[in-house]
């Protein structure tokens, strides 16, 4: 068959991805594709299209994969962008990708698509986990129960994936069927039926007649001028709107009536598709006892601390001794860098810009930075991949309620750990608009990945000494992030008080069932994709910063180094806040990562803007105190990184994501303002001491 | 015999059958898209750490609801001799 479409054509062919959230269609595109797109075990982890080539079995596919949606009635933004893809794009076969765990609801999704698409292949994943639970699906007859291909799947053994690629090749070949017609209560029936027969010519076979008739009666006019618009054609004649009238009188429904109506047919027919498909055997399920503990009563509090802390631990007592052997690697290595440019005869000056400025800077960024992060960001996965961030959001949805947000904004902090700029992203999964900005403006109290290392390094230095070091540091840790919570939660309700008036809305949050996360290639998948993009990040930001500081520093007016006349400046600024011009100098040369603000603070404090050969912690400690810090300056420093502007690139994603100005220059004030006044009270408290 | 209450009324792991969705809007799409239409049945499972919201069992998947809202949805239930 495949050489069939070689010959054809020499296009890709694409083959859209579809499915409700949580089914594992990400895991599926990743099976099928170059990319690697993070997969997670909760709903919105894919908020836009992503095309790339298929890497296996038939290398003329292009796979996309669409946002995971409940329905394609367009409440979100996310399932107007698929369901725009399924009716405007040269598809040539879409696959909805259920579970077999949770037919019963992902037909419905199913249903929508098979009206307004002709060429479909039902795959059925996650059979292994299914048959576990004691469920059995007959595939064969869902298949002729709906007369359409249905294939089944487990997509994360690529054995399986073998039937669907030909399935899918055989249907972008010959079968193309009808569109599924639903039968609909009487009167909209009626009402359908007459609509469409004058709307079939005018649809000109691009677009299903049907589903034009059903979107008009619904009142969804924006979609049928889009749809004139993408498929060059004309639907709104007046002959049209003279039908819909009298459609409508035959319909004699409202909106709201009509809508049910649709619903539960759907759900109807899906019913009857499923008829003698699932077989239950009655097994007990262990999983609502886990879930029972980890969303208790005080056991779901407790949890979620308890895996907070043990992730930090692990961390921090597992970077240490990786970062000491990298950071002696590389001094070795820049004697070589150093004899190397001497052989060279390279002027002094260039020689000491490169060594010093941007090798050394970049040196230690990656010896500081990376041991944390390729520890957290994999443990952080695994309890994502495990299922066990929904459960969060559920546990805290009461508090943030309080406050006038929803839960889902815990997901959103979720991924601020990572990325913020992800986490801007990521709020789309919020319905009301209120509480998506809501949770973009408060989402960098979250200390972001690019933190944490500087936030490990200052608690481990100043705080967590004593016998029991790693744990004290890590009880730390989670102090900062319980901290940062907290005040995600004033600045919600101060928010929606003010600037964002008014209340929670509706909220439901699907809870999907635990996964067995498959360890070593989520570890290995975490290091090789995110960690390394982050690290890629903070070290096009180090050595042009490292280079420049060096020049500062080395370049003198009247006796004084520029970097000198600067940190001096900020020095006022300061000392009222418990910090020192130097500290302030390196967060706002952080601006476009905050990765490299404390190898900076170290640049400015060594004589002549350069890093101290092979520094260790203890001797990063000393220079610091002998640059005047003290707890105080630690403790200060530590909330500063906590609360002050975002990066910039969060910063420009904020303006994207919300297209106001005035949104992001709030949430460029509003963490400063707030570390700043949490810096004075520091201050002032630590001065009655 | 039936009685017709709140969604919120019911006790946990018993089950009902829902009568009428009370909630208008956008939102009201939502809950019908998960299947929250008149003659399902729904179960209630466990509560969350502050007993809002509460997660239940609606057509094989466990879905988590505000009480403001499933105050506002009715369903049908076997009345209690206890």
């Amino acid at each position: 068959m495949s050489k069939t479409i070689t010959k054809n054509s020499q296009k890709l062919i694409t083959v859209a991805l579809s499915g409700n959230a949580n089914v594992g269609k990400s895991t599926l595109y990743n099976a099928f594709t170059k990319k690697h797109r993070h997969t997670g075990n909760w709903t919105g982890k894919t908020v836009s299209n992503e095309l790339s080539q298929s890497r296996f079995y038939n290398k003329n596919l292009e796979f996309a994969d669409l946002p995971g949606t409940y329905s394609l009635l367009n409440l979100s933004k996310e399932e107007e962008i698929a369901r725009d893809f399924l009716l405007f794009n040269k598809i040539g076969c879409t696959v909805v990708v259920c579970s077999a765990l949770s037919l019963k609801r992902n037909l419905n999704l199913a249903l929508q698509i098979l009206e307004i698409n002709k060429r479909v292949v039902i795959c059925v994943n996650l059979l292994d986990e299914a048959e576990k639970k004691g469920i059995k699906v007959d595939l064969k007859r869902l298949s002729q129960n709906l007369g359409v291909s249905v294939v089944g799947i487990c997509a994360h053994k690529k054995k399986t994936l073998i039937p669907l690629v030909s399935e899918i090749e055989r249907t972008i070949a010959f079968s193309e069927r009808p569109y599924l017609k639903i039968n609909y209560p009487k009167n909209l029936e009626r009402a359908v039926t007459f609509l469409e027969a004058p709307l079939k010519k005018l649809c000109q076979k691009k677009i299903n007649p049907r589903f034009v008739a059903l979107k008009l009666l619904e009142g969804e006019e924006k979609l049928i001028l889009k749809a004139e618009k993408e498929l060059n054609i004309k639907i709104l004649t007046k002959d049209i709107k003279n039908d819909l009238q009298t459609a409508r009188l035959l319909a004699n429904m409202s909106p709201n009536e009509i809508k049910d109506d649709i619903v539960s047919a759907l759900f109807k027919r899906a019913d009857e598709a499923l008829e003698g498909v699932i077989t239950k055997e009655q097994k007990k399920d262990k999983m609502l006892k886990i879930d029972k503990i980890l969303t208790g009563k005080f056991s779901g509090l407790i949890a979620m601390l308890l895996l907070l802390m043990t992730v930090f631990y692990l961390t921090i007592i597992g970077a240490n001794y990786p970062s000491q052997m990298l950071s002696n690697l590389f001094s070795i290595a820049e004697g070589y860098l150093e004899s190397f440019l001497s052989l060279l005869n390279t002027p002094p000056f260039l020689k000491d810009l490169i060594c010093f400025g941007a090798f050394r800077t970049t040196a230690f960024i990656v010896s500081v930075m990376l041991p944390p992060m390729a520890i957290f960001f994999p443990l952080f996965t695994l309890l994502e991949e495990l299922g066990f961030l929904p459960r969060i959001a559920f546990n805290l949805d009461r508090p943030f309620k309080a406050t006038g947000a929803c839960g889902k904004q815990a997901l959103t902090m979720c991924m601020g750990f990572g990325c913020n700029a992800v986490g801007v992203t990521g709020a789309r999964i919020i319905n009301s608009p209120r509480e998506r900005i809501l949770s973009i403006i408060t989402n960098s109290l979250v200390p972001c990945n690019g933190r944490f290392p500087f936030l490990i390094f200052l608690i481990t230095m100043f705080l967590g000494t004593g016998s029991k070091s790693s744990l004290v540091s890590a009880a730390f840790l989670s102090l900062c992030v319980v901290v940062s919570i907290i005040f995600t939660f004033i600045v919600n309700s101060i928010l929606s008080k003010t600037l964002l008036k008014g209340e929670a809305s509706s909220f439901v949050l699907e809870l999907p069932d635990f996964r067995r996360p498959l360890v070593l290639k989520t570890i290995w998948q975490s290091i090789s994709q995110k960690t390394v993009s982050v690290l890629f990040r903070a070290l096009i930001a180090a050595a042009p910063m490292g280079v420049l500081i060096f020049i500062l520093a080395n370049t003198s007016i009247y006796d004084k180094s520029l970097l000198m006349y600067v940190v001096e400046f900020l020095n006022p600024v300061g000392e009222l806040l418990g910090l020192d011009g130097a500290v302030l100098t390196a967060f706002i040369l952080g601006f476009p990562a905050n990765e490299i603000v404390l190898p900076i603070i170290v640049m400015i404090y060594s004589f002549g803007g350069v890093i101290e050969d092979s520094l260790s912690n203890a001797s990063i400690k000393e220079l610091f105190v002998n640059n005047g810090w003290s707890v105080l300056t630690a403790v200060n420093t530590l909330v500063f990184c906590l609360f002050h502007f975002p990066c910039s690139t969060t910063l420009l994603t904020i303006k994207k994501e919300t297209g106001s100005l005035k949104w992001t220059l709030v949430s460029f004030f509003l963490p400063l303002l707030l570390g700043m006044a949490i810096c004075i009270v520091n201050k002032l408290i630590f001065s009655m001491f | 015999m039936l009685e017709i209450t709140k969604l919120s009324n019911i006790k946990p792991f018993k089950t009902a059958r829902v009568v009428k969705v009370n909630i208008n809007g956008d939102m009201r799409r939502r809950f019908l898209d998960i299947g929250l239409i008149k003659g399902e049945i729904v179960k209630r499972l466990y509560n969350s750490p502050f007993n809002d919201p509460v997660a239940y069992l609606i057509r094989d998947n466990v879905i988590a609801i505000r009480k403001k809202d499933s105050d506002n949805i009715l369903v049908e239930v076997e009345k209690d001799y206890e």
